[in-house]
């Protein structure tokens, strides 16, 4: 004997009417067949019958109203139907109170270092080159690229062109046009492309010709390669790394002046950096590219040409989700990533000429958030400022501010200040797009508030 | 825009007139009997499968969205007798379990992914639209309708990249063709020659906009056209035709001559995900496809002509049940995941 249930038709229905039976008692039933209607608070809706055989009895009149899901409604005779035994409860470990404990910053959690995260040696007798950041990130690209033969790089204008910004210059003369792919203009369709190679396992490194371009694609970052390992219950990977020019350049207006730094470091699944100098800029995409999981890594157009010290190693790689303290001081905590670190340290040289002595922190990653490095600095200082290019609410300022909050609260003597871009889409206007960009001033201006 | 009986009439019209003329039919090399009761064991496995799954649902065991593919499975059957398992990729959109059950995924672990337990092809974590299983080639289960083309575009381009002879499998529905990426996608398959084969499950419906209501041209197969890109109308309620439709564009993609797009006319029972109300097309059309157009039927016919017996038959029909019902019961007993798996595979640990 098998018992026909109520069925719930929705994922919200607990109960419904039994409108009308098509079957009577001695009728044969097989699967497939339309054996009732039922009216939901949405539709009236047809059964089909998921067993077969004879019907002995209907349990439930036609026209009954308020009939409780799984509630037993007709009787089959006939061996046992699969599906048929009432449904059990799960056997559940999970209730939800027996979530795991999340300890202050969950989202660091799974990629919480298991040693201690530092820098490599450099050899003391090791040469400082002068380097552009455009020519670290080329041989950082090339040096990958030399070592592994499933990294090719795809996007508008990297191959012949040799790059819109020059950053993939003499990469196609060496690599050839297998593993340098000029696109059409198509960020969707190349983004999306290049994370299915990366599931096919290949190591793409997409870029885009500015991150503003790059919310086209956004849907493949997120939906397709942050969140498909997570998805398949880890079995597929999306070993790729989404890299460009992030955040304002000068005088090109609101569309192509975006900083989207907070957007993807809220996304479980991705990785995000943001280095400051040729050096991290160098050790970190080298890291990113080898990282089997998808990391998002944000250039600054207005950085590429300038030129910093990088030692001249064999094989310089940095550990993603480790700040750097770019300047020691007791008084005040700057933090800042990207093209701000420059502004920061600019900052702290002024103020210490007026005997206010700042710490700078280099976020560089900013996901994982190397929350750690930020608090011990506070606990010294007991005062924060935290600075970034992009717009303040629900911004990197406003995670650092909530960390040293949660984490060093009693340390603090006064509120932490958030220094960024102000409320607005970025101005063409001149003297507009300079009141609307953050920099040193502000940054001053922001330390002696907390000091004061 | 109504959509009131006298254009419902117009369509179904179309539609039958379509059926009769456009669709190509199978005219390629006849089945052995063998190969019939392979598509008829196939075919009968989805439909039941689905059939089951559809009843966990109705009892609170399937939570959120599921989509049947009842009525399609003559298209995964077909596609499917190309696919180098192993070897070649298969990519598809939400309504996926036909194509996973056809890959060779373990209907255990698809109908315990349904239910959200830990013996799921993704451990509970994904659900109905997002399973995945790389030795079989089966690269999902995608909920963003059109993502899998631009996805299935990079699988091909790898199988490209590293100079073997692999194709990627691309399913879309005729909702998905009108999305910007698939476009973006055709353009740089036909641009690389990529290995891509473009199956347009055309089943006449996104979600409740009918593909007149929705497509400005309705002739799908020509979608590739101002990229060069070949098409060809298939009728997808006819395994044969699938078959032989796809090998002649699997050989052409092996050989480099790179993508093609074949559109399946077909047409699903069920509706689009389970609260349907089945108020955009008429009961008469559903059952008129059902009585006379049921691809498991049509194999049925062909056992018939080409001598199987009822016992031959009725021998897969009791290995499926089995099966299936292993499945339920497996998907009922597997444990919800540990609360611990709530924190694993979000990163890759390095």
């Amino acid at each position: 004997m098998t018992d026909i249930l109520m069925p719930a038709l929705s994922p919200t229905m607990e109960e419904g009417t039994l409108t009308k039976w098509h079957i009577k008692a001695g009728d044969t039933v097989s699967a497939g067949d339309v054996i009732a209607e039922i009216e939901t608070d949405k539709a009236t809706m047809e059964v089909e019958a998921v067993d077969e055989g004879e019907v002995l009895e209907i349990l439930v009149a036609e026209g009954s109203e308020g009939v409780k899901v799984n509630t037993p409604i007709a009787r089959l005779a006939g061996e046992d139907g699969a599906a048929a035994p009432a449904p059990e409860a799960p056997k559940a470990h999970a209730k939800a109170e027996e979530a795991p404990e999340s300890e202050g910053a969950p989202a660091d959690a799974p990629v919480k270092p298991k040693t201690e995260l530092k820098d490599p040696e450099i050899p003391a007798d090791a040469k400082l080159v002068k380097t552009t950041i455009r020519d670290a990130l080329r041989d950082a690209m090339a040096e990958e690229m030399r070592r592994d033969e499933s990294v090719f790089l795809i996007g508008e204008e990297v191959a012949q062109y040799q790059g819109a910004y020059k950053v993939s210059r003499e990469l196609l003369q060496e690599f050839g046009d297998k593993r340098v792919v000029d696109t059409p203009i198509t960020e969707h369709g190349f983004a999306g492309l290049g994370v299915g190679a990366a599931m096919a396992g290949l190591k793409p490194i997409v870029e885009f010709m500015t991150f503003n371009f790059a919310m086209q694609a956004i849907d493949h970052i997120i939906n397709s390669a942050a969140k498909t390992l997570y998805m398949s219950g880890g079995q597929i990977r999306a070993p790729i790394v989404f890299r460009g020019p992030n955040g304002a350049a000068s005088r090109v207006g609101a569309q192509h002046s975006q900083d989207y730094s907070a957007w993807y470091a809220q996304v479980p699944g991705l990785k995000v950096i943001a280095p400051y100098d040729a050096a991290d800029a160098k050790g970190l995409l080298k890291a990113a590219i080898r990282d089997p999981n998808p990391v998002v890594f944000l250039e600054h157009e207005m950085m590429y040409g300038i030129e910093f010290d990088v030692p001249e190693v064999d094989d310089y790689v940095l550990p993603i989700g480790k700040a750097k303290v770019r300047r020691e001081g007791t008084d005040v905590t700057i933090t800042a990533h990207s093209r701000m670190v420059g502004f920061a340290l600019q900052a702290a040289e002024k103020l210490a000429e007026e005997g206010i002595d700042c710490e700078v922190i280099d976020l560089r990653t900013l996901r994982p958030l190397d929350h750690e490095t930020i608090v011990e600095s506070v606990k010294k200082t007991n005062r924060l400022v935290s600075a970034e290019e992009g717009w303040g609410p629900m911004g990197v300022g406003a995670e650092v501010v909530a960390r040293v909050i949660e984490h060093a609260f009693d340390y603090l003597d006064a509120p932490p200040l958030r220094v960024h871009q102000e409320d607005v889409p970025l101005p063409y206007a001149a003297n507009l797009e300079a009141l609307s960009l953050p920099g040193v001033d502000k940054i001053i201006k922001a330390v002696k508030a907390v000091t004061a | 825009m109504g959509d009131g009986p006298q254009r419902r009439e117009a369509r179904m019209a179309k539609a039958a007139a379509q059926k009769s003329t456009s669709a190509k039919r199978s005219n390629g090399p006849a089945a052995t009997k063998e190969d019939l009761l392979r598509y008829y064991r196939e075919m009968v496995l989805i439909r039941r499968f689905e059939e089951r799954a559809g009843q966990l649902y109705g009892m609170g065991l399937i939570g959120g969205f599921c989509h049947l593919y009842i009525g399609q499975e003559a298209v995964a059957v077909g596609v499917q007798e190309s696919v180098k398992q192993g070897h070649d990729k298969i990519i598809t959109g939400y309504r996926d379990h036909g194509h996973m059950l056809c890959a060779g995924m373990d209907p255990k672990e698809v109908m315990a992914e349904l239910t959200g337990r830990i013996g799921g092809s993704s451990k509970g974590k994904g659900g109905s639209m997002h399973m995945f299983d790389v030795p079989t080639g089966f690269y999902g289960g995608h909920g963003i309708v059109g993502a899998q083309v631009a996805l299935g575009t990079g699988l091909a381009f790898a199988g490209r990249y590293r100079g073997d002879d692999s194709v990627a499998f691309v399913y879309f529905g005729d909702g998905a063709a009108n999305q910007g990426q698939v476009y973006e996608s055709f353009n740089m398959a036909q641009l690389w020659k990529l290995p891509a084969i473009y199956i347009i499950e055309n089943n006449q419906y996104a979600m409740g906009t009918s593909i007149e209501r929705s497509s400005s041209t309705t002739q799908l197969s020509e979608r590739g056209a101002s990229f060069g890109i070949p098409g060809e109308q298939v009728d997808g309620m006819d395994v044969i035709a699938v078959r032989d439709a796809v090998a002649k564009a699997v050989k052409r993609a092996r050989e480099g001559g790179g993508p093609f797009i074949l559109e399946m006319k077909t047409y699903r029972y069920r509706g689009h995900s389970m609260s349907d109300p089945a108020k955009y097309r008429a009961k008469e059309e559903v059952d008129e496809m059902k009585t006379t157009r049921d691809p498991i039927e049509h194999v049925k016919k062909l056992l018939a002509e080409a001598k199987a017996t009822e016992d031959e038959i009725k021998a897969i029909d009791a290995e499926i049940k089995g099966i299936v019902a292993e499945a339920v019961q497996f998907a009922q007993e597997s444990p919800e995941p540990d609360p611990s798996e709530l924190y694993t595979d979000v990163y890759v640990e390095v």
